[in-house]
């Protein structure tokens, strides 16, 4: 019983960290979708979403009472979450538009050119974003502000469940159904499904390719902040290159799933959650950070279509 | 004797004449250009060396880091614990031609297992092609980095102290010589036709029988060879090495280098190399003169800033470097996504 128990508190943390790879995921998958190359930046668009959160967090701090309730009771759950929310969703929208810039700066001129080009300007950008953080607000990390009271979730019996946690888990499944929503849904997600098939048919079929692929940045940008502002409820230091590490685990993930495939890069990230989870369970905690590399490797060799790619023809 | 040779004998011979004759005198008195110095012959030998895999061959590695974090490791443990036994055995701590020659001999090491490392990692990773590659090797830097990081032998993460800074003038510039020979000598050969082949349609070169794979691993293999010596020259000229010192960043660091001075361009990415060594050491003189007001000299301290900006002014105006060829470059990146 002991044994389960502690399977399930692994799987547990194991999906709470992979839901946060799953929605950097889904913005690299995307961008690949409908421009076929990787965006490097995009892991720095979460910290960007972190620190938005951080800068945004003091304006609400009064109004919505952050850090002064100790636990979640049925009378302050709506008040605690609806101001989370709100920093949230503020930072989603200043992300997403910083998302439209850099592709309207720096990607939109190379779109001609070879992908190699938009690579290299890529890891510009990621340098460029993660330095000027730096020099603006300085290298040391910084305390994230208590959006929610984090303590265990009660009435679980030996599981040791944070709300922190649960609000990562119910946030993502929150965030991943409105995504499936707008891309099945919407004439902007037809527009955006149409474009990853054929680029030039779309447009012969009058869509603006432009307005869509603008769309899709700000549609993954908004996911990463979210992840940024999800992680730094739980883990609340945050430092200008904490988005090197997940952003390329989360690239990992979407190779895992088959780049360009939604639900695959979803599905790669928790697998990837879990196993590091796993890794650092059974007795390798320094080698966390060296199992997502593997896992490359090891698809890249064996199934470089992902575990999704082939079988879902559809591709966003 | 080829003009080539020649030439290479002769660098050698003017390295090994300025070692003896002047390095005690630029060593104590320009302590600071001496450092500059020593540091810009390293990055000439990781630019010229990565040139060879992401110029000449046009893969796409971003792992460079990772194979000079091999040699470093390998030529400081060997210094550490077989030096002593080497010494003795053939004249002493203090005898310099005893230093030299297990210098060289832990040079040749480092060398040598990075290009076991480039071996072993290009041959798998080598059969993936563009930004996929760049990721692959990207991860094998990093995982050579965490495997440093977990072994307590390589001093982890505390870092390892290396016993004897034998790096001098003649061993960082007689190995920039040999280095630049030894690309330019393969680029010329009926090899280097191999790897511009590669490098401008693959399809085609394997439609004429050319094995791809072979020279492709075979740029990959020359090149960790000199990023372990590279790295060797460092862990001699730093004497004490940690994992961080490797990182991604070190390895973009050569990436910029080959793309400012142009891909395929051996003169071009040197001088990109020497360039970038003195702009940072400019900007942080000038970081400190009057004419900057202090909030403004973080924004020119930082390296990154400046090589950030360039990296993408430089893809959106000149896509080919400083030096590189615009027509081959063209020609390389024809293939983009048509439709």
């Amino acid at each position: 019983m002991d044994r389960l128990i502690e399977i399930v508190q692994q799987l547990v943390n194991g999906v709470s960290l992979g839901s946060i790879y799953a929605l950097i995921a889904l913005g690299y998958t995307m961008v690949y979708g409908v421009l076929r190359f990787i965006n490097f930046a995009h892991g720095d668009i979460y910290m960007l979403g972190a620190y938005s959160g951080y800068l945004l967090a003091p304006y609400f701090a009064h109004f919505f009472k952050f850090g002064e309730f100790d636990t979640f009771t049925p009378q302050n759950t709506l008040f605690i979450l609806s101001g989370a929310g709100l920093v949230m969703v503020l930072s989603m929208a200043i992300c997403a538009v910083i998302g439209v810039l850099i592709e309207r700066i720096a990607y939109r001129p190379l779109r001609q050119r070879p992908r190699l080009n938009v690579l290299i300007t890529a890891i510009g950008v990621s340098l460029f974003l993660q330095n000027m953080t730096q020099y603006r607000l300085g290298a040391d990390p910084k305390a994230f502000p208590q959006l929610i009271p984090i303590h265990v979730v009660g009435g679980l019996g030996n599981l040791t469940i944070l709300t922190s946690q649960l609000a990562i888990i119910l946030a993502t499944i929150l965030l991943l159904i409105v995504l499936r929503l707008i891309v099945m849904k919407t004439k902007m997600g037809l527009a955006m499904r149409a474009l990853s098939l054929n680029p030039t048919a779309c447009s012969i079929m009058g869509v603006n390719n432009d307005v869509v692929i603008s769309f899709t940045f700000a549609l993954g940008s908004a996911l990463a902040a979210a992840a940024g502002i999800l992680v730094s409820m739980d883990s609340p230091s945050i430092n200008p290159l904490m988005g090197n590490l997940p952003g390329i685990k989360a690239f990992v993930a979407a190779v895992l799933g088959g780049i360009g495939n939604i639900p695959g890069a979803a599905l790669g990230g928790l697998i990837i959650g879990i196993l590091e989870t796993l890794v650092v369970a059974i007795g390798f905690p320094q080698w966390r950070d060296g199992i997502a590399f593997a896992v490359l490797i090891v698809i890249l060799l064996f199934k470089p279509t992902g575990i999704l790619g082939r079988v879902e023809r559809e591709k966003v | 004797m080829s003009r080539a040779l020649l030439v290479l004998v002769a660098a050698l011979l003017v390295c090994l004449s300025v070692s003896l004759f002047g390095e005690n005198l630029i060593a104590s008195r320009y302590a600071y250009y001496y450092d500059i110095l020593i540091t810009i012959g390293i990055n000439v030998i990781l630019a010229t060396s990565l040139n060879l895999v992401n110029g000449y061959t046009g893969q796409f590695s971003l792992g460079h880091a990772g194979f000079m974090a091999v040699g470093a490791y390998a030529s400081a443990s060997w210094s550490n614990h077989l030096d002593p036994y080497l010494l003795a055995s053939i004249g002493g701590a203090n005898s310099p031609f005893a230093t030299n020659v297990a210098f060289l001999i832990s040079m040749l090491l480092a060398g040598s297992l990075a290009a076991i490392a480039g071996f072993a990692v290009g041959v798998p990773s080598l059969r993936l092609k563009g930004d996929y590659l760049a990721i692959a090797t990207l991860g094998f830097g990093e995982i050579i980095r965490v495997a440093i990081l977990n072994t307590d032998f390589l001093g982890a993460s505390r870092g390892l102290s290396v016993a004897g800074s034998y790096t001098n003038l003649f061993w960082t510039y007689g190995s920039v010589a040999i280095c630049v020979y030894v690309v330019l000598g393969l680029v010329h050969s009926t090899y280097g036709r191999g790897f511009l082949t590669v490098r401008d349609d693959e399809v085609a070169a394997e439609a004429m029988g050319i094995n791809t794979t072979k020279y492709k691993v075979m740029a990959f293999v020359v090149a960790s060879f000199f990023a372990g010596i590279a790295g060797a020259l460092y862990a001699h000229f730093k004497a004490f090495l940690t994992p961080e010192g490797f990182n991604f960043f070190r390895s973009v660091d050569v990436v910029v280098f080959v793309i400012l001075g142009g891909m395929g361009s051996t003169i071009g990415v040197i001088i990109a190399a020497i360039m970038l060594t003195l702009l940072p050491e400019l900007l942080r003189a000038l970081a400190h003169t009057q004419f900057v007001p202090p909030a403004y000299q973080g924004l020119l301290e930082n390296r990154l800033i400046l090589y950030s900006l360039l990296l993408i002014t430089l893809m959106l105006t000149r896509p080919q470097g400083l030096f590189g060829d615009p027509v081959a470059i063209r020609k390389r990146f024809t293939r983009s996504r048509g439709n």
